[in-house]
């Protein structure tokens, strides 16, 4: 008697819910989460599948869609590098020093993020336009345009992306310290050799996180490139561009078009979640700093 | 010395680094965002002063601010009981629901924003069971409002995940022992040492939200007064080649953001020392 007493009353733990609570919890996330998430992602393929197989791969034989995607691989090709050199550089610096000011080189570096892609868009058009004074000189002197054109589309992504590679090393390099550093300068390491053989596998699969988060917001910017590059069919625009311009044509081939280009990066989105999934489960521990990043 | 800008450190490299760090910095972010405010401040006051009183901008932020908020709000809610089912329970599918969560950050947001608008307008897959209710959702506020939790709901997932996965639960035991109920436990012991992650994530989908465009712009509509957001005007005015309008409204829009974000985060230094962290 006393034992099912027993038994009974630890079926309820003081420190979880009731089971009833519980599963309404789990049912409630779990419908959110597919009504917010998984449907507009089905909804994307579904759409693009609208009239079949057949009228979705034509969008290929598109040389414009074609172009938009030839231009957007070139525009993350250039400006993930870029950020991944800056990241390295600045995690370096603010982890493995104390200096003054380095809170706020922090935040400063934290900035695009709050900054709106339009605004970083126009901040460029403002800045290096062909009607300011350093836009004109590099038309006239160089022959080359910015704003309006593929340098102008390159520089947007780049402010975009500033800061995911940064803010994925720093907290994990300031965890780690300057121990091993130190002991391989002692041991009459160079500074590169201590960089590429001690610091560099110490900090690589945070490295490789920061590189994917970059290149999916690269590949899939929009609201920045869409104000700086003049959406020029073929010559400016980019893949969610491209998309934006088959979504008002209104026709139902276009419209397939429009869901087939973002069925691609919708694929090219899962394969960065799996990719990073798998970083998490394989590299937990080395990835734990980064957690609280975003 | 003690005014020293660094301390020593046998490390090499700091002189490349920051020096890098610093002219990168600048170039691509600093001195174009500065070149925004002195472009603004090449207007006449008269004309600035009618930009930001004007009924269509006026609509604007009314609308770009509001919804960005009561998006924000429910992403903490929902953010939260999501944290936690993740964290505390374990279910069928937990690992793929977790994986998606980070859905919204990878899906480019266009993309986003054509597949909503498919879902919602009348003849979409919500709409359809939504419309004979008398609900529109598509180029209406609340098609808004949809886009921005959409895109705002990672941030609190994320900033209060880590802090429950370290939370120390033989305080919660002890509270139980003590004698409290389990409502009086979440309320009193486990919810404050998450109130400055929920800041922090509530300020991160709040600024992502007021500056988001591509997700927006296609399920809103772009209705004149009504569903126009702040970035869309900006637009517009670029369009229009008047680029010292551009230049005001995204001024403002700056100002008002870094203002919140700091107000943000001297609450959150508040709460840190309120509440701590365990």
């Amino acid at each position: 008697m006393s034992d099912t007493a027993i038994a009974l009353r630890s079926a309820v733990s003081p420190v979880t819910e009731t089971r009833a609570v519980r599963t309404t919890l789990i049912a409630l996330s779990v419908v959110v989460m597919v009504l917010f998430l998984i449907a507009p992602l089905i909804a994307v393929f579904a759409q693009a599948l609208n009239l079949g197989l057949k009228p979705a791969l034509a969008t290929f034989d598109d040389p414009d869609a074609i172009a938009a995607i030839k231009l957007t691989l070139l525009v993350a090709a250039i400006a993930v590098p870029c950020n991944l050199v800056f990241g390295i550089a600045a995690a370096w610096c603010i982890a493995k020093y104390r200096f003054r000011g380095r809170a706020l080189l922090v935040s400063l570096i934290d900035l695009p993020f709050s900054v709106s892609p339009v605004v970083a868009g126009l901040v460029y058009v403002l800045l290096l336009g062909p009607f300011t004074p350093i836009g004109a000189w590099f038309l006239e002197d160089f022959g080359v345009r910015i704003i309006f054109a593929v340098p102008g589309v390159i520089l947007a992504t780049i402010f975009v992306t500033f800061p995911f590679i940064a803010r994925e090393l720093i907290p994990l390099m300031q965890d780690q310290g300057t121990g091993d550093e130190e002991a391989a300068l002692s041991l009459g390491a160079s500074g590169w050799q201590t960089f590429f053989y001690v610091t560099l596998p110490n900090v690589k699969w945070a490295l490789l996180y920061g590189v994917l988060l970059c290149n999916a917001r690269a590949m899939g910017e929009f609201g920045a490139v869409a104000v700086i590059s003049g959406k020029l069919r073929g010559e400016t625009v980019t893949m969610p561009l491209q998309i934006e311009i088959y979504y008002q044509e209104f026709r139902a081939l276009a419209q397939v078009s429009a869901f087939t280009l973002a069925a691609v990066l919708a694929c090219l989105a899962l394969v960065t979640l799996m990719v990073k999934t798998w970083l998490e489960w394989r590299y937990a521990d080395q990835l734990a700093a980064t957690r609280s990043g975003h | 010395m003690g005014l020293r800008f660094r301390e020593a450190s046998i490390v090499p490299g700091f002189r490349l680094t920051f020096g890098f760090t610093i002219f990168y910095l600048s170039v691509i972010v600093l001195i174009p965002i500065i070149g925004l405010y002195i472009k603004t401040f090449e207007l006449e006051w008269e004309r600035f002063i009618a930009i930001i009183t004007g009924p269509r901008f006026m609509a604007a932020l009314q609308l770009s601010f509001g919804a960005s908020l009561l998006a924000a709000l429910f992403n903490v809610v929902i953010g939260v009981m999501i944290a936690w089912v993740l964290v505390r329970y374990r279910f069928f599918a937990r690992r793929l629901l977790d994986a998606i969560v980070d859905l919204p950050f990878a899906l480019p947001t266009a993309v986003a924003g054509i597949a909503l608008t498919a879902l919602y307008v009348p003849e979409g897959w919500f709409g359809k069971l939504l419309s004979p209710l008398g609900v529109t959702i598509a180029y209406t506020p609340v098609g808004v409002w949809i886009a921005l939790v959409f895109i705002g709901l990672p941030f609190v997932v994320r900033t209060v995940q880590p802090v429950l996965e370290d939370f120390n639960r033989e305080v919660e035991e002890a509270a139980a022992t003590l004698g409290a109920s389990r409502r009086t436990t979440i309320v009193r012991v486990v919810l404050p040492p998450l109130i400055p992650a929920i800041l922090t994530g509530f300020a991160l989908a709040f600024a992502r939200a007021v500056g988001e465009y591509g997700s927006v712009i296609f399920i809103a509509g772009n209705i004149p007064r009504q569903t126009e957001i702040l970035p869309l005007l900006i637009v517009f005015r670029l369009e229009e080649r008047d680029y010292a309008a551009a230049a005001a409204i995204a001024a403002v829009m700056l100002t008002i953001a870094f203002v919140i974000l700091l107000l943000i985060n001297l609450l959150q230094v508040w709460s840190y020392r309120r509440f701590g962290n365990v």
